[in-house]
C-alpha cells in the first residue's frame, strides 16, 4: 500500500482492536481529503489538468465499502475515483504520478484522474462513461461464477448512472444470473448539474433495484460506520452465493462537479448544511467522545497524512514523462496472437 | 475433404472452441434455445449445456459489456449480436471499454474478447438490418477485425481470434451462410492478420472482402472471358490493413478497383484507395477506382436493394473505364 510515509492508522498504546479499526476509518478518509486538497493546489499550478472531479465529503462510502471487500474482491469505479483507488490500497505515489502524467503514474500516464487502474489491488478502472462500468462488473461476476471463484465484484456508480439503460440492463443480467456484485450507487443528488429531482421520475434509488428483485437499501453516506456496516452485511451475503445486492448511499459532494464547473445550480445554504454532516467531522467527534482519539492523535494522523501526500506530491513532481516513441504502445497487447502491430 | 456450408463452418469452429478450452463460452441473443438466429448456434446448448452457451436478455450494451467483464476476469467469451445494426447499441462498451482498457490501463488490462455479427444486404430486410458498417469498426484503434469470406475462413479464424489477447470483431455477411464449399478435414491453422490471393491475375487488381468476394470472383470471370486478367485480393483482416499484399499486387497491375459493401463516403475503400495512392501512386497507370453501396439507407424492394449493392456488373464496368 503506502510505500514511504507508513502512516500509523493503528496500533497506537492502549487501544482496543476496535478502536484501531475506528482510527484506521478516520485515517482512511483523512487520507483521501488531504489528497484531493492538495490535487486542487497542484491543479491551480497546472501540474494537473483536464477534468479533475472531486469526492470531497464522499469519503466515507469509499472507505466504508473497502474496508468490507477481501484483497481478492474485484473493484470497478467511476470517473470520481481517487478515494475508491486509495481506500482499495492503489499507492497515493502512483496515484498522484498519474495525475501529473509521468510514466510512473498507475497508467503511466495514458488515464489521468478519470482512469486510474491497478491490478495489483484488482481496481478496474475510474470510468469516464457514467454507467459504463457497471456491464464489466457483471462480466467480472460472470467470470467469477463460471469459475468457481468465491469473490465479490463491488461496483461504484453515481445517482446520474440510474438514468442510463446500461443501469437497468446490467441489474436484469446480474439478477437474472444471480450474479456476485456488490452495487454500490454514491446518490449525491446531482448528475453534473442537474438535481436529480429535475430527472428521476423515482427518486427513491434502492426501489429500482429492488424491482429488479435485488435485494437493496440506503444508508447513510455521510456515516462511515453505516456505510461499513451495511457493506459487510452485503458483502458477505453476495460471498455466500445470495446473488447481486444493491446499497443506495446517500451522500453529498461539498465542492463543484469538476474543476470547469461554477457550481451556480445548487443553494449555499444547501452546501453548508451538507457540511455539517462532514464524514470526518462527524467521526473524529465520535471518537472525541468516546475516548478512542486521545489528546494529540489527530495532529499526529493529521502529520503523517500530511507527509504521505508530501512525499506522493515529491514522487510524482519528481516522476519522468512517457519517451513519445511509446505513443502507440498498449494500443494493443505486446505479444499479439495475428503477429502484428495495429 | 468434406463439402459443407458457411454455416456449418462457424458453428464447427465454435464447437471446437467450446471443446478445446474451458474457458470459451457463448453469449447472445437466441443463441441457446433457439440455436442462433442464422442456427449457426443450433444444437450447441444441448451439448455443452446452458452454462456456456447462454441466452441473453436485448441488452446488447450489457451482454457485450459483460464479455469484456469475463474477458478481463480470465475468461474467453464469444459474443454474438445478431446483426451489425445492432452492435450500435453496444458501441460504448466496444469503443469506451473493449478498445481502450489496455491503453487507459497503461498496458495492465488486456481484452481477450471476441464479438461476432452477422453484417450486409441481399435478403430484402431493409434500411435497420442489412447495411455493411465495417468501416466504422475500423476506424478504432485497439481492435482487431475480420471477415471470412470463404468456407476455410469461417472454420479458421475462430480459434486465433480467440488467442488474441485483444478484442477481434469478426463480421459474418449474411448471405454467405448458406453458401457451400469443400473444406479439408483436417484444416491448417490460419493467420488473422494477412491477406490473400484469391485469384491471380496481370491487368487489373480488384480489391474485396466479406460478401464483395464472391462478387469480385465474378467479375473476374466474366474478364476474363474479355481477355482482361483480373487478381482478386480478399483483405481478410480489415484493422490492421495488411496493405501490403494489395499494394504489392497493384505494382504489378497497375490498375485497382475496390469493391466494398459499405458507403462510399468514408469507407473502408477510402481507406485502401488512400493506401495504394500514398505507398504506390506513380505505379498507377489509372486512378483508383471504387464500386460501393449507393448513398441510401437500404431499401425493401429487390430491384432497388440489388441496384444499391455493389453487383458483378458494376465492378466488370468499372475495370473497363480503368483501360484495362
Amino acid at each position: 500500500m503506502n510505500e514511504t510515509a507508513g502512516a500509523p492508522t493503528s496500533g497506537a498504546e492502549g487501544r482496543s482492536a476496535d478502536g484501531d479499526h475506528l482510527v484506521h476509518l478516520l485515517s482512511e478518509m483523512l487520507r483521501i481529503r488531504r489528497f484531493e486538497e492538495r490535487c486542487v493546489e497542484l491543479y491551480s499550478r497546472s501540474a494537473i489538468r483536464g477534468f479533475l472531479h472531486l469526492g470531497i465529503g464522499e469519503e466515507a462510502c469509499a472507505v466504508g465499502v473497502m474496508v468490507a471487500l477481501s484483497p481478492q474482491d474485484a473493484v470497478v469505479s467511476t470517473y470520481r475515483e481517487h478515494g475508491h483507488a486509495l481506500a482499495r490500497g492503489l499507492s497515493m505515489r502512483a496515484a498522484m504520478a498519474e495525475l501529473e502524467g509521468k510514466v510512473e503514474g498507475c497508467s503511466r500516464g495514458r488515464g489521468g484522474s478519470m482512469h486510474l487502474f491497478d491490478a495489483a489491488t484488482c481496481f478496474y478502472g475510474g470510468n469516464g462513461i457514467v454507467a459504463g462500468g457497471l456491464p464489466l462488473a457483471v462480466g467480472l461476476a460472470l467470470a467469477d461464477h463460471l469459475q468457481g471463484r468465491r469473490r465479490v465484484t463491488a461496483c461504484f456508480f453515481g445517482d446520474g448512472a440510474v438514468a442510463e439503460g446500461e443501469f437497468h440492463e446490467s441489474m436484469n443480467l446480474a439478477a437474472l444470473w444471480h450474479l456476485p456484485v456488490l452495487f454500490c450507487c454514491e446518490n449525491n443528488l446531482y448528475a453534473m448539474g442537474t438535481a436529480i429531482k429535475f430527472t428521476e421520475s423515482e427518486t427513491d434509488l434502492s426501489l429500482k433495484a429492488a424491482s429488479y428483485r435485488i435485494p437493496a437499501w440506503e444508508v447513510d453516506g455521510m456515516d462511515v460506520l453505516a456505510v461499513e456496516e451495511a457493506a459487510r452485511q452485503a458483502a458477505e451475503a453476495v460471498r455466500e452465493g445470495g446473488g447481486p445486492h444493491f446499497l443506495e448511499m446517500r451522500t453529498y459532494r461539498f465542492r463543484a462537479h469538476s474543476m470547469y464547473d461554477p457550481d451556480r445550480y445548487r443553494d449555499k445554504s444547501e452546501i453548508e448544511a451538507w457540511k455539517e454532516r462532514d464524514p470526518i467531522l462527524a467521526l473524529t467527534a465520535q471518537l472525541s467522545d468516546r475516548g478512542v482519539l486521545a489528546e494529540g492523535d489527530l495532529g499526529r494522523l493529521e502529520d503523517a497524512v500530511s507527509a504521505e501526500v508530501d512525499d506522493a506530491v515529491a514522487y510524482a513532481d519528481a516522476g519522468t514523462d512517457e519517451p513519445l516513441e511509446d505513443l502507440e504502445r498498449f494500443v494493443t497487447s505486446e505479444v499479439s496472437a495475428g503477429g502484428s502491430a495495429r | 475433404m468434406s463439402v459443407i456450408t458457411y454455416r456449418e463452418a462457424v458453428k464447427q469452429a465454435i464447437r471446437e472452441a467450446l471443446a478445446r478450452d474451458e474457458r470459451v463460452f457463448v453469449m447472445g441473443e437466441d443463441v441457446g434455445h433457439y440455436g442462433g438466429c442464422y442456427a449457426v448456434t443450433l444444437g450447441l446448448l444441448e451439448e455443452f449445456g446452458a452454462e456456456r452457451i447462454r441466452d441473453t436478455p436485448l441488452s446488447e450494451s450489457a451482454f457485450v459489456g459483460a464479455g469484456i467483464g469475463a474477458a478481463l476476469g480470465g475468461m474467453r467469451p464469444i459474443v454474438e449480436v445478431m446483426t451489425v445494426n445492432f452492435s450500435l447499441l453496444a458501441l460504448d462498451q466496444i469503443m469506451n471499454n473493449a478498445a481502450t482498457l489496455l491503453y487507459m490501463s497503461g498496458g495492465q488490462f488486456n481484452v481477450p474478447l471476441v464479438i461476432r455479427m452477422a453484417t450486409g444486404a441481399g435478403r430484402q430486410v431493409a434500411a435497420q438490418h442489412s447495411h455493411s458498417l465495417e468501416g466504422w469498426f475500423a476506424h478504432i484503434p485497439g481492435l482487431r477485425l475480420l471477415a471470412p469470406a470463404t468456407i476455410a475462413d469461417a472454420r479458421g479464424m475462430l480459434w486465433p481470434a480467440l488467442n488474441d489477447p485483444d478484442p477481434v470483431i469478426i463480421f459474418e455477411h449474411a448471405m454467405l451462410y448458406n453458401t457451400e464449399g469443400e473444406l479439408d478435414d483436417e484444416p491448417a491453422p490460419l493467420d488473422i492478420s494477412t491477406a490473400a490471393v484469391r485469384r491471380t491475375g496481370s491487368d487489373v487488381t480488384i480489391i474485396a472482402y466479406g460478401g464483395t468476394l464472391r462478387t469480385a470472383l465474378g467479375a473476374a470471370d466474366q474478364l476474363a472471358g474479355d481477355g482482361v486478367s483480373a487478381e482478386v485480393i480478399d483483405l481478410r483482416c480489415l484493422r490492421p490493413l495488411d496493405a501490403a499484399t494489395f499494394v504489392s499486387s497493384v505494382t504489378r497491375t497497375h490498375r485497382a478497383v475496390v469493391v466494398d459493401e459499405g458507403w462510399r463516403s468514408g469507407s473502408l475503400s477510402a481507406e485502401v484507395s488512400a493506401r495504394i495512392t500514398e505507398q504506390v501512386f506513380y505505379d498507377l497507370d489509372a486512378p483508383v477506382a471504387r464500386v460501393c453501396s449507393a448513398e441510401v439507407p437500404m431499401p425493401y424492394a429487390k430491384h432497388l436493394e440489388d441496384e444499391a449493392i455493389p453487383q458483378v456488373a458494376d465492378v466488370v464496368a468499372a475495370v473497363h473505364q480503368l483501360g484495362a
